[in-house]
């Protein structure tokens, strides 16, 4: 960013030496943070670091244990939202508030309808909406229900909704992680406009590339405590990784060159159906050999989600062949595929990868319970259960320890997902198959994972990877398959591809 | 957080005291409709408690609780695996028709032979009843709450047809059945009951309750069937995607709750009945099952002791009009306790308001900050 439209001569938010406590433990720990009229300030930290805890602060859904708070120069004392609103700050939240019923009009306007009289007056709210979101670049149907639009269309309704209500300060929490590449472009022009027009936006990420591409300043914080605010210009994504996770990150995963051996996993002219009749998948092809990574690269909704949910076992197709060590698992159950070399991360970590309410050693034998030496005779025998998990905590680093007898739902997002990844890889099928593995984690538990599939295919494994992050597909397959209109367009050897010529061939532009 | 605790995040983590306070409450509740009719209190909840906790009243209870314990398990376990049996009542009438049938058609067999068959018999008719529920849910997707209550009527009318079978039929002019043979009575013997003064239908279908306990709580915590079927409970999607069966679970699960609603009807039979009347309406035991179940918190010991307490209630109760206090009275006492129950979503909602007050905080946000602290 330019800083063309920074104004550093007029803070707008002034946080100065934050402290917030939740009983011994302290969240916040003496954090600073300026922003000025016209800026994109980044807040980054690590899952947990206590970035929502202070911007909840901003936003008067908690009260600080010490420190003050100056909006436009004035101090100011925040007991609730409302307080908020009214100094200029508004704030959309990770996960949306919106009345699914209702439309984009009805929502914007929500608890400050435009009356005549008693009665609503909607032909009016309507003009106003049309009239903000012409303004800011915002373009949105003001007539179509929540339900009915894509979850970056909800997040424009709540950007207006803010600004609607007269919000000069945006704080956006965490705007892109259930964005598609194309929205969060979408997204950051959307914020440049704004900045243009003199609002000051405060957003909450650990998403690197982002920060490089949208913000002027951004401030790093660490297990609560403030390490830095810096000008983004002058520092680059390995610099702002290593004050996040306070060591040295590496981004480029190791990964010795070997030839790849037989192949695993053959599709054959793959054909199948969505959820609603319509074909997805349209004749597909597709092998993974021994020793290699094949990334699907492609935007949503061109038929990966359906080609993993056949291969696992969990959608029926209509025709086609699915070869697995040759043995054909196309319409059989999961357990078939399992049995037969199949495992598996799921794209959903929460619906289809465990079960919330069972304790962690339980849902490290989700496939393998039947066997021994986990059971007898149909009877589970609880020590190796546990010894088994206590191996997995420690191995695969799952925080915290000693939580084998705990329900999974009760652990954070990237710990939920080394679970399932320490069950997974344990299995130690020949195929596995990985969907979005690192959606939500932050750079340290990326790592990790990262490390985790590339050894599998050091081992001699073969690992299909479907994944919305071009950044991930580029820096661990070995092969990347573009798949566009459910078929896979063009292959090419992970070493040779660019950002710029796989997004073309996403867009079904060119074919290699 | 070494905080200290406050009453309501004590109530709220601990489900047995929740119910302590439940049952207190139903309690308190049907004291004051007392205090409004002008009854006193004191003599008719020392009535109450006297009728249950002599050695014979004791007994008493121990005979009503059979069918509440072993049609709680059924509900319990139901729950426990993901669908709600609220078909148990069907069951319940099925499996207990079943028992009279083989008990009078096959009264000539030896009573080691006939009581087991006579178990057997009501055991599957009950499971054929939850599984063809569960068919329906599995193959066509038809919800199995609505087709439950449809099959209790079907049991309902079935049960009243098949009493009014010439070979069924009571020979003398009692709406009912014949009474079962002898040799499928589980009462004890005449000579032991006077000798002990228990109550006239002491029976030992107690022991069955306490072995069916014991099996229910085995299959669900030791066995991988158990493991299974609660996994699909849970999480049906993550159970198929680790590749369990779902739908052959799901048929399991019924079967077996239905068997053993089936086997509660056999019990209350064998034990008290010893013939089955033309019903008017529906006896309820079924859904006496799930206020056991909810009471019991589906765990299996739980069940057992709450249905000791409902047999309790429901004896006790029936005592209540000698006091002057009309027997409805345990009606309102149950309900306060179920309602207080399975609104335990109150006392969550109590704590967080309080929360809110002091700071106003989203409950989730300490937990995840902690996380941060220990990595």
């Amino acid at each position: 960013m330019s800083k063309q439209y920074v104004d550093m001569s007029t803070p707008v938010i002034e946080m100065r030496n934050i402290v917030k406590k939740f009983g011994d433990f302290v969240a916040n720990d003496g954090i600073n943070l300026t922003v000025h009229k016209g800026e994109i300030h980044a807040i980054l930290g690590e899952n947990g670091a206590g970035k929502s805890t202070l911007m909840n602060q901003l936003y008067g859904l908690l009260k600080p244990t010490s420190g003050d708070i100056l909006v436009n120069g004035k101090k100011i004392e925040m007991n609730n939202p409302r307080d908020a609103i009214d100094a200029g700050i508004g704030m959309v939240h990770q996960h949306f508030m919106l009345v699914q019923p209702f439309t984009v009009t009805e929502n914007i306007v929500l608890g400050t309808e435009p009356t005549k009289g008693v009665k609503l007056d909607m032909a009016t709210a309507r003009k106003n909406v049309v009239e903000i979101s012409e303004r800011y670049g915002l373009s949105i149907d003001p007539d179509a229900k929540i339900e009915d639009i894509s979850v970056g269309m909800q997040q424009r309704v709540e950007i207006l909704k803010a600004l609607y209500r007269g919000a000069d300060i945006l704080i956006l929490d965490e705007p892109t992680s259930s964005l598609t590449p194309q929205e969060i472009v979408e997204l950051i022009d959307i914020m440049h406009n704004l900045v243009k027009d003199g609002k000051s936006i405060i957003i909450i990420t650990h998403k690197l590339k982002e920060i490089k591409e949208s913000a002027d300043f951004c401030t790093i914080i660490r297990m609560g405590k403030y390490i830095d605010t810096v000008d983004v210009d002058e520092v680059d994504e390995n610099d702002l990784a290593s004050m996040m996770v306070g060591r040295k990150v590496t981004f480029v995963v190791d990964k010795p060159a070997q030839e790849p051996g037989e192949v695993v996993l053959d599709v054959k002219d793959l054909h199948c159906k969505d959820y609603r009749g319509v074909e997805i998948v349209k004749g597909l092809n597709l092998q993974v050999r021994r020793g290699e990574i094949v990334g699907i690269a492609g935007i949503d909704g061109n038929g990966q989600t359906e080609l993993v949910e056949v291969i696992t076992g969990l959608r029926k197709g209509v025709s086609g062949q699915v070869l697995v060590n040759g043995v054909d698992v196309f319409n059989k159950s999961p357990a078939f595929g399992f049995d037969h070399g199949v495992s598996s991360i799921p794209a959903d970590r929460q619906k289809h990868g465990l079960v919330l309410d069972f304790s962690i050693e339980d849902n490290l034998i989700l496939q393998n319970y039947g066997e021994e030496p986990f059971s007898q005779k149909a009877i589970l025998k609880r020590d190796p259960i546990f010894s088994h998990a206590s191996d997995s905590i420690e191995k695969y680093d799952i925080r915290p320890r000693n939580s084998e007898k705990r329900p999974a739902g009760t652990l954070s997002g990237g710990n939920q997902q080394k679970v399932i990844i320490a069950r997974e890889v344990q299995n130690d099928k020949d195929l596995l198959i990985a969907v979005n593995p690192t959606r939500g984690l932050d750079v340290g538990a990326i790592e990790y994972v990262h490390k985790y599939i590339v050894d599998q295919r050091n081992k001699g494994k073969a690992v299909l990877l479907v994944s919305f992050e071009l950044d991930e597909i580029m820096s661990l397959s070995d092969i990347i398959d573009v798949i566009f209109d459910g078929q896979i367009v063009s292959s090419i050897p992970g070493s040779e591809a660019n950002e710029n010529d796989l997004g073309l061939m996403m867009a079904g532009g060119k074919q290699a | 957080m070494t905080k200290k605790k406050s009453f309501l995040d004590f109530v709220s983590e601990n489900r047995f005291i929740h119910i302590l306070l439940s049952i207190l409450l139903g309690f308190l509740v049907g004291a004051i409709f007392l205090a409004i009719m002008g009854l006193s209190v004191g003599e008719a909840y020392g009535r109450l408690i006297s009728s249950v906790t002599s050695l014979k009243g004791f007994s008493y209870v121990v005979v009503y609780a059979i069918p509440y314990i072993v049609v709680g398990l059924s509900v319990a376990f139901s729950f426990k695996t993901g669908v709600f049996n609220i078909g148990a009542e069907g069951q319940f009438v099925v499996g207990s028709m079943a028992a009279a049938v083989v008990g009078i058609l096959a009264g000539n067999l030896p009573k080691p032979l006939l009581i087991p068959l006579c178990f057997l018999a009501a055991m599957a008719a009950g499971a054929i009843w939850g599984v063809i529920v569960g068919f329906l849910k599995t193959r066509w997707g038809i919800n199995e709450v609505l087709s439950m209550i449809m099959f209790n009527w079907i049991a309902f009318y079935l049960s009243n047809f098949i009493a009014g079978i010439p070979a069924i039929h009571s020979d003398g002019t009692a709406e009912a059945t014949k009474n079962i043979s002898s040799n499928a009575s589980t009462l004890l013997s005449k000579d032991l009951i006077n000798r002990l003064g228990l109550a006239p239908t002491a029976n030992w279908g107690i022991l069955v309750a306490v072995v069916m306990t014991l099996l229910v709580w085995f299959i669900i915590e030791k066995t991988t069937l158990g493991y299974e079927l609660k996994a699909v409970g849970y999480n049906k999607f993550a159970a198929e995607y680790g590749g369990i069966h779902v739908n052959r679970s799901i048929l399991t699960a019924l079967a077996i709750s239905g068997a053993l609603a089936g086997l509660g009807g056999a019990l209350q039979l064998m034990g008290m009945g010893s013939r089955i009347s033309v019903f008017s309406s529906q006896e309820g035991f079924g859904f006496a099952g799930i206020v056991v179940a909810l009471i019991g918190c589906s765990n299996p010991f739980g069940v057992f002791i709450a249905g000791i307490f409902y047999g309790a209630l429901m004896y006790g109760g029936s005592k209540l009009n000698l006091v002057g206090a009309p027997t409805q009275l345990i009606n309102v006492i149950v309900g306060t306790v179920v309602f207080f129950i399975a609104i335990s979503v109150i006392f969550e909602n109590l704590k967080y308001l309080k929360k809110k007050a002091k700071a106003p905080v989203k409950p989730a946000a300490p937990a995840a900050e902690k996380e941060g602290e220990q990595k």
